[in-house]
Formats: structure tokens, sequence, C-alpha cells
């Protein structure tokens, strides 16, 4: 047989109908279910009276629209003040009830984002096709599955059918060479990653990330960087099964166990491209210089390392670019030529789907430690990925440090990475922030979104402005 | 599902690339659980000139006049026209619905993102991804000519512009069929429901751990 990649195996073994007109059939193991894309999907099935396939296929958890703080979370869904996300997050119980699908709900100690929950409970596993209405579902690949977002339409038809029609993407091969700087981290790969490709330079390839770096980085580091996949314009990305892989999944509540696991380990071990697979694009990057990364404009391409300058439009020749540039630094606030280290953020968040377990927390507890915000930060939350992380964060006292800190403590959910609840920017704001879209208006109405790792948050919420972690003081070092 | 034949109508330009999810259709708006009603939400950040709520009522909020949606030359626009890396971001279901809730049918641009442009057709809207050069050209037509319109034509894929000149586009046949016969894709997969349930018999026997564990 041909050399195959890791993406030519996952896509043969789902492979239920090739039709000559260049479509497949492509069966799903696990669908994830949330709130938001969700009600409309099960809409169609009762207006069609048609039923799920297989009810054991699917987890719901609400996460989207669930307030973070205590004193609201403590209600329930009944609690949730605004009215119309009451609704949606009752929705999702309803349906769950009414089409007998396993849901997390809103105060279980299980919940939490739908992408940080997935791996955690072993729900998504090596080999699998995972598929969810939500784009960042390309997170699951980092066990080495193929994972990608639908839209409400296949929500629907996976519900229904437990496939999707598909057809096949093409291979790219992102490697990260040699070792990261000290205070360098997931994040930063993957934002110097899209700054290197483009928003749009995986468009219609499945991207799996290799190298030195990638082998070396833990599971959670590598759900980080195959989250931001679609930023990258990829629907999916993908880290090949390793030690790593099997050390993070054994043990999970819904992972095999005793002889099973055994004959799953044997299956997994082969979930890597062979030696001679043929990518159809492959990019390169140097990990060593590789610097912490800050995005200054309104899309995750415009990427700059900390110590950057930010572009000035009269130094760019292609007229879109400039224009884009132009309208990002007007939308910003911001001049072109001005320095990356004197953006001042107005607020702080830690959390989302990207950066929100425990290695994120532990890292961010590390930078802000014995020290406390700077005066001008208005406001610097952390949200815990999940109730386990919640809990093990605070096991390990890192909820102290933060709070010690003037962080605030908060429950798991999306929260400001989407700002549905009631977590946002105001207007103008500008925010140091560890989720993976910077677009107009995704924090808050006019907010102003900066990504960066963990750790670059935390020195920015102590420092008051962007700084170099890499020259950070670590208390009692 | 709509089906989709020919369209004809105004062509409304939207000059900027990576038109994003979140620009089409703002989160606040995702906390529907309807499919329709999107439409006076469309492109509301731009639209709009205060904050836009879900279930406020549109048609007394401030307009931005700077945007071409808002002119009076591109009302009733069915086409819209934009650049690279249209409908980038997330999957939300919700930006076609918006567009075409709001009345578009169709939508002109240089290259989209995968899931949206997927999304599209599930939807009755048909995404034309044309060069560059021949964006640029449609541009400056639509700029040039008030009540300037467009033609497409989704069986012969041809983009056809006022004076008869024949643009060719690309579309996938499976897509295309689903969508001139407005044709229930669900449906259409059960009728490979033996195939399936044969496959994942045998998928069951080799990868027995994926099977039963959740419930
Ligand atoms: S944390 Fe943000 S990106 Fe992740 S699922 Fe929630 S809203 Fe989407």
């Amino acid at each position: 047989m041909a050399a195959q990649t890791l993406y030519d195996k996952l896509w043969q073994s789902h492979l239920v109908e090739q039709r000559e007109d260049g479509t497949a059939l492509i069966y799903i193991d696990r669908h994830l279910i949330h709130e938001v894309t969700s009600p409309q999907a099960f809409e169609g099935l009762r207006l069609a009276g048609r039923t799920p396939w297989r009810k054991d296929a699917n987890l719901a958890v609400p996460d989207h629209n669930v307030p973070t703080e205590r004193q609201e979370r403590l209600g329930g869904v009944a609690g949730i003040a605004d009215p119309i996300s009451r609704l949606q997050v009752q929705t999702l119980d309803d349906n769950c009830s009414d089409f007998d699908i396993v849901e997390f709900q809103i105060n279980d100690p299980r919940q939490g984002i739908v992408h940080v929950v997935g791996p955690e409970q072993g729900a998504t596993l090596p080999g699998m096709t995972v598929v969810c209405g939500d784009s960042h579902t390309s997170t699951h690949g980092a066990l080495g599955s193929l994972a990608h977002g639908i839209g409400t339409s296949e929500v629907e038809h996976v519900l229904v059918t437990q496939c999707l029609l598909q057809r096949k993407m093409k291979n790219m091969m992102v490697r990260i060479d040699g070792e990261l700087q000290n205070g360098v981290t997931a994040k930063d790969v993957v934002l110097a990653v899209i700054g290197e490709i483009g928003t749009a330079g995986g468009t219609g390839y499945a991207i799996e990330f290799g190298g030195q770096v990638i082998r070396d980085m833990s599971i959670e580091g590598r759900m980080t960087v195959c989250n931001m996949s679609i930023e990258a314009g990829a629907r999916m990305g993908m880290v090949a099964v390793d030690q790593t892989t099997l050390d993070y999944v054994k043990g999970r509540t819904y992972a095999p166990s005793g002889e099973q696991w055994n004959a799953a380990e044997t299956v997994w071990r082969t979930l890597h491209s062979d030696d001679d697979a043929q990518f159809d694009s492959t990019v390169v990057l140097e990990g060593a210089q590789i610097k912490p990364q800050v995005t200054w404009g309104t899309s995750p391409e415009m990427v700059l390392p900390v110590d950057g300058e930010i572009p000035t439009p009269a130094d760019i020749e292609n007229s879109s670019q400039k224009e884009a540039t132009e309208r990002a630094l007007v939308y910003m606030g911001l001049e072109g030529g001005s320095k990356v280290s004197d953006i001042r953020p107005d607020k702080v968040f830690i959390g989302s789907c990207t950066n929100s377990r425990i290695e994120d927390l532990r890292s961010a507890a590390k930078v802000v430690r014995g020290k406390h915000i700077a005066a001008s930060i208005k406001e610097a939350l952390v949200v815990p990925g999940s109730g386990e992380i919640k809990r093990q964060a605070e096991s390990e006292g890192l909820d102290k440090i933060f709070t010690a800190a003037g962080f605030l403590w908060r429950e798991p959910g999306c929260s400001m990475c989407l700002a549905m609840n009631a977590d946002k920017l105001l207007e103008g704001e500008h925010c140091a922030s560890t989720s993976n879209r910077n677009f107009e208006g995704r924090q808050g109405f006019g907010g102003r979104t900066h990504l960066v790792s963990p750790a670059m948050a935390a020195a920015a919420a102590v420092a008051g402005h962007f700084v170099d972690v890499r020259d950070w003081n670590y208390e009692g070092e | 599902m709509k089906k989709f034949t020919v369209v004809k109508g105004v062509l409304a330009p939207m000059d900027r690339a990576n038109v994003d999810t979140d620009l089409i259709i703002p989160k606040q708006f995702l906390k529907s659980i309807q499919r329709s009603g999107f439409g006076p939400n469309l492109f509301d950040a731009l639209r709009y000139t205060d904050m836009g709520e879900p279930g406020q009522d549109c048609s007394n909020r401030p307009l931005n006049p700077d945007f071409s949606l808002n002119q009076a030359r591109y009302r009733n626009a069915s086409i819209l026209l934009s650049r690279e890396n249209f409908g980038c971001g997330s999957s939300r279901e919700h930006a076609p619905w918006a567009l075409e809730d709001y009345g578009f049918r169709c939508v002109i641009a240089s290259s989209f993102a995968d899931i949206f442009y997927n999304n599209c057709f599930k939807n009755g809207i048909l995404p034309v991804a044309l060069d560059a050069s021949l964006i640029d050209s449609l541009f400056s037509a639509v700029d040039a000519e008030e009540g300037y319109q467009l033609t497409v034509d989704l069986e012969r894929q041809l983009v056809v512009k006022p004076d008869g000149e024949e643009i060719a586009f690309e579309v996938d046949a499976f897509r295309k069929h689903c969508l001139l016969n407005g044709l229930d894709e669900i449906g259409l997969t059960l009728q490979s429901a033996d195939a399936i349930k044969k496959y994942e018999q045998q998928w069951r026997e080799k990868s027995p751990w994926l099977f039963d564990v959740i419930h």
C-alpha cells in the first residue's frame, strides 16, 4: 500500500461509501453538542419525525451562555439572569432529555467548555472521528483523531445518520523543529504559524503538526495548537499518537481499560504518518526563533513578536493589505510604528478552549505569584475550562495566588472568549486575552482583543502593558 | 431546502477581505433558538451605529450611512460581492441564515472559508469563487453603474454580466444537484442506511471501545 499520512489513515478507516463524484460518506464516532448550534437541529428532527441513529455517540454540555459568576451560577438554569440565554440552556436540557442524550448540565461537576470536557473525560480518543457544531472542534485532533467543526444542518445530519458527506482534504505538514525558548509556549507557536501562513493558508487542508517541538509538547499544549488550526483556515489539525498521548488517555472515565486498552493501544500506535508519506504542502518553522507573540489587529494573522513594531500602512504595497491594516489600526485605536510593548490592556482574560487547562493556569499563576495586577487594569478574569480543572487548580492553591494578585476566580464556561454571557469588554477597551479570535466585536461591541499566551496575559496584567515574559522576574526563583 | 436555479438581481459590494462570521452575525444573536429572523441583524455592527440586542425592533435604529447595504442603490440586492476568505471564523450556520433572511441568494468572492462555504449549500445560497482579477472588475463595474445587476445560472455554471459577458465558475457536482433540486441531504444519506449499518457492525467488532461507553 502507498505510504499514508495520519489524515489518510483516519479517513480510510471511517469510509463508509466512496461515491463517483468524489464525495464520501464518513462515519462519525463522537458527536459533541452545546446549546448554541443545536436547537435548530433538534427542531429539524422533530419536524421530520426522525430520531438519533446512535444515542451513545453523543455527549452534550452547555458552555457558551453559562454565567461564570458564582452567585448567578448557584441558581442553576433558572438562575441565569439573561432570559434569552436561560431559554437556550434550558432548551439543551429539554432536547437531551427528550432524545435521551447524556448531558453534563450547568452545575454538574464535569461541566465545562465542550472542547476541554471531551478529552478530559476520555469521550474523545485517538483514532476517532469527532465533530461538533463549533469550529474549535479541531482541538481534539491533538489526540490523533480526525476532528472538525460543522454547521447546524450537519449537526442534524450526524444525529440522524451517524455520518457526514465529505470531500477529502489535501494534506499539509506544519513542522516545528528544534526547541522552544524558555517562556515561549504552544500558543506562541500556533500564533507564529498563523502569522506565517495567514488565516486562509490552511483552507482546503487537513494540517498535521509535527517536529521536535510538537513531540516534546504536552497534550494540553498540542490541544492549544490544534485548537487554532481553524484560525489558519484549516478545519482540522492533528498530531500523531505517541507515548505522551497514551499516558494522557489512560485512566480517563470513558477510555478503555483492561483487555480493551491493550487492543486499543495496538491500533493507536499505528496512528502516525508513514515515514515516506507525501504532503501536498509543508511549512517549517524553527522553534528557537519563535518569540512570545501578541496580536495587534482584528485578524489572528495580524500578529507580532512582543518586541515588534506595529506596521505603518504607508509602508505596505499591496492595496487590500494596506486597507485592512488601516481599518484594523482605526478599530484598535493604535498608531502604525508604535511598539507592541506600549499597548496597555484595560482587561485581562485567562480562559477559553485554547488556554484554560490546568497547565495554562499553572503557567499564569507562576507569573503572578506574590505580585499584584497594575492599578490601570479594570478587571482580570481567570475562567477555568471545566469543573475538574477548577477543583484541581484549587487543590494546588492556584485560585489563592490569582485572587491575592487581584484576579477574579470564576466558574467554568466560554465566558469572555465570545462574550455571550455577562463577561465582556466595553467599547474601546483593550484586552490581553488567551482566547483565539480578535475579530471586531468578538469580546464585546467595540472591544479590542490582543491574543497572547497565559503567561504573557498574566505578565501584562501585572506590568500594565505587554512585556516579554522571557525576561520575567519570577518570585522566589 | 430552497432551490437555486437562476438568480437575477442587484449586486451589492462589501469591499473587504476576511469578512468573518462574527461580522456577518454577531454572537448576541446566536442566542436565538429559531432558524429565521436573523436578516435585520446581518452585519449588525457595520449596519447600525448603536449596539444591537436580540429581540429588538431594528426599524428605528440609527443606520451607518457609509455602509454599502444602507445605500439606496443597493436596496433589495440579492447577490453579494466580497473579497478573499469570506466567512472565516466560526461554524455558525446563523451566518448563511442571516444572509438568506436578508435576501441574499448568492455570494461572489475570490475565496471562502471551508465551513462557511459548506453551510451555504445547506441553505439555498450559492457561493461563487472567482479569480481576484474578475472580482476587481466586478467591484469597478458595480461602483460605476447604479442598479448594476448580474444573472447567476447554476445549471450552466455561469455568471452573466449586463452586457452579456459570461464568467464560468466551478461547483461540486453533488452540491449542484442538491441545490438545483432543493434536496434534503439527510433523506439522501438515509438511502445508504444499509451500507452505514454494515460499516458500523464491522467497526464495532474492530473497535469495541468506541461503543456503548456514554449512556
Ligand atoms: S471557548 Fe470560545 S472558541 Fe472555545 S468553544 Fe467557547 S466560545 Fe468557542
